[in-house]
């Protein structure tokens, strides 16, 4: 198939119809290959890993942390992607799925701010600081809650996709430069990335592995929830759809 | 300048409410829309103006030819009547507001607030604008309510001028204005439910 | 345009609220400050500038709801989009009859607003250029907010969720230029970022706030 078949290929599933029919046989492999690897992720990082010679078992919450806080991230980037794909081809489906992961991505933020907490309190001696990628966080948290607020406030379906589509890619913009002006604000304690290319600086191996199951295993579960989700927001839009057609016939 | 609408299918609230509607309005004439409530006028008129996209067909000639008026008059209550039009004149860019407030009799209210007007006072406000957009097609919603009969008089009369002077305008309305107009009945153009098994974009 | 921005003006200066109320709120906030956090000099002289710059954002917040909502409600907004300005214009227009009446008497008022909370003396120059910077940008990107929940019942909790995390960038570096020149402190670098943000925001926000003003008024 050349690209722009493919393309067209994936397009088709824009059709509410067709996406339901093809989540409704994939789903349920996502849900059990989430489990399992979210269920070996945990277990193995929590009875299989030794205790680091710094941090003590306290290090263990890494497994829900650091899946978590990426998910939050690349939920909004998930958001962002799909809410251009409104704007520019006009798919339901896609305007959908922005919404249904919405609340799934605030889920993760307050997950990795709370596990976070968790681990700072032994680690820095506090529940909280002002450090830049906490702040950030928290801030991404309210621009989930806008977001979210902003499509419920909304009747017409139609004008709040295209509004929550607008104000996710100019939050998008604001979210960056906020990121960089709290950077700039504070210096923080947060130590580097977890996971990184560069061999020096992430976590060693023995933590490492347990790590990339149960980031696969949350990958899993944010898929099958957005498919499941949108799903659930495809039918209500079509519960409207009929009960308008209803009224016009009437 | 010709209004010319092509198979327009319009919709409200993503539902269609008119398809395969058709008409041509020439400079000099009026066309008057008739139809039940809901039938979907105001969204006709709202499409023609710009405001809002057709699901699909053509519209031309509208567009910097058009001047809309709908069901609230953007009338600021502090402004008086005077500073009103003269904003909207000076928005368009056209000339004295002298001719408009003649031909709507506003001349002894002019230093008036306008939040001190009766609902007939600053609907014939509102209608007075029309004058001082200097635009050659007026799109009008229900354009006499709360006019009494001499309002409606110098209303009609308005219009007759603007269709003299190579205008058109494209009303919705009920009352008999006695203009020289054509009339449409949209009732027959009211879109039917689409097929209930094509279950696409627009759900359903 | 001139002619929108004077009916805009005249009309806050009519209502009443326009000048005052926003004015108003800013001195309340600066003397409620002291009541919740003690007469110390010393402390209040630390936390002047953000408490400053903070209650000229609250207050820029507080009117932003009538900002389209009064045009929206009686058709001017329907009216203005047939008009031969363009959108972009309007909101532009908008957001700087907003400045002018919300924005620029907070800059004015703000130094004697110091006074209150013993703002140290280099900080004073410092406070009024970063609101003079500052304050532009919060009116633009409120303006935004205004457009996205104009045709909202009840927009205004909505609206100041959604211009809120926004703000943050400019409070930000608006507020550190205040507190830099408070404590005497080399202030360029946020006062460039500053600069930026406004400059860029003037320039761009203005088009998605007619996009969404356009999809708001369908």
């Amino acid at each position: 198939m050349s690209l722009s078949q493919k393309m067209n290929a994936l397009w088709a599933y824009a059709n509410p119809k067709k996406f339901l029919a093809t989540t409704e046989r994939v789903l349920p492999f996502f849900w059990a290959s989430a489990a399992v690897a979210i269920v070996v992720g945990l277990a193995w990082g929590f009875f299989f890993t030794p205790d680091d010679y710094r941090q003590g078992s306290t290090v263990k919450i890494i497994y829900l942390h650091v899946p978590s806080a990426m998910l939050a991230i690349n939920a909004w980037l998930m958001m962002l992607v799909t809410s251009l794909v409104w704007l520019v081809r006009r798919h339901h489906v896609s305007a959908l799925a922005a919404r249904a992961a919405a609340p799934i991505g605030a889920t993760m933020t307050v997950i990795a701010l709370l596990t976070g907490a968790i681990w700072g309190q032994p680690m820095w001696g506090t529940w909280w600081a002002w450090d830049p990628r906490l702040t950030s966080f928290l801030i991404l948290f309210l621009f989930y809650l806008g977001y979210i607020a902003l499509w419920e406030a909304i009747e017409d379906p139609e004008t709040a996709a295209d509004l929550t589509s607008v104000l996710c890619i100019v939050g998008s913009v604001f979210a960056v430069l906020s990121r960089y002006a709290v950077n700039f604000w504070n210096q923080g304690l947060h130590q580097g990335a977890s996971l990184s290319l560069d061999k020096e600086e992430h976590v060693a191996d023995v933590f490492y592995y347990p790590l990339l199951v149960s980031i696969a295993g949350f990958i899993l579960l944010f898929i099958a929830l957005v498919l499941y989700r949108t799903g659930t927001e495809i039918r209500a839009r079509r519960i409207r759809a009929l009960m308008a057609r209803e009224r016009v016939a009437a | 300048m010709t209004l010319t609408v092509t198979d327009l299918v319009i919709a409200r609230g993503g539902v269609p409410v008119l398809e395969g509607l058709s008409f041509t309005l020439n400079p000099g004439r009026a066309l008057v829309l008739r139809g039940p409530n809901g039938i979907g006028k105001t969204t006709l008129l709202r499409c023609v103006a710009g405001l809002q996209p057709p699901v699909s067909g053509r519209i031309e000639g509208a567009g910097d030819t058009i001047a809309y008026a709908g069901h609230s008059d953007g009338i600021k209550p502090t402004l008086t009547v005077a500073e009103n039009l003269t904003f909207w004149a000076r928005v368009f860019g056209a000339g004295s507001i002298g001719p408009a407030l003649d031909a709507y009799e506003l001349n002894d209210l002019t230093d008036r607030h306008a939040g001190n007007l009766s609902a007939g006072q600053k609907r014939r406000l509102g209608l007075a604008r029309l004058l001082v957009t200097g635009r050659p097609i007026w799109v009008l919603d229900e354009p006499t309510v709360s006019l009494d009969r001499s309002a409606v008089e110098m209303f009609a009369g308005a219009v007759r001028a603007h269709l003299a002077q190579g205008g058109s305008a494209l009303i919705a309305t009920h009352i008999e204005l006695g203009l020289e107009a054509e009339l449409l009945e949209v009732g027959p153009y009211k879109a039917r439910p689409a097929p209930l098994d094509d279950f696409d974009g627009g759900f359903l | 345009m001139i002619a929108l921005l004077l009916r805009d003006l005249k009309l806050s200066l009519r209502a009443g609220g326009g000048f005052g109320l926003g004015l108003a709120f800013f001195l309340i906030v600066t003397t409620l400050v002291p009541f919740s956090v003690g007469p110390q000099s010393a402390l209040l002289a630390t936390i002047a500038p953000g408490v400053l710059w903070l209650g000229a954002l609250l207050a820029c917040l507080l009117s932003l709801d009538r900002l389209l909502a009064l045009d929206w409600e009686d058709g001017s907004l329907d009216l203005l989009a047939t008009a031969p300005l363009p959108l972009e214009g309007v909101v532009s227009i908008k957001a700087l009859a907003h400045w002018i009446t919300t924005g620029l008497p907070l800059v004015l008022a703000a130094p004697v607003l110091g006074v209150l909370l013993n703002l140290p003396a280099p900080g004073y120059g410092w406070l009024v250029v970063s609101l003079i910077l500052g304050t532009p940008a919060l009116s633009v990107i409120g303006t935004f907010g205004a457009a996205l929940t104009v045709g909202l019942k009840r927009g205004g909790l909505l609206l100041s969720l959604l211009v809120l995390p926004l703000y943050v960038p400019t409070l930000i570096f608006g507020a550190e230029v205040a507190r830099r020149g408070a404590a005497g402190m080399e202030t360029a670098t946020p006062l460039l970022m500053l600069s930026g943000i406004s400059a860029a925001v003037i320039a761009l926000l203005p088009f998605a706030s007619a996009t969404v003003l356009r999809i708001n008024l369908r």
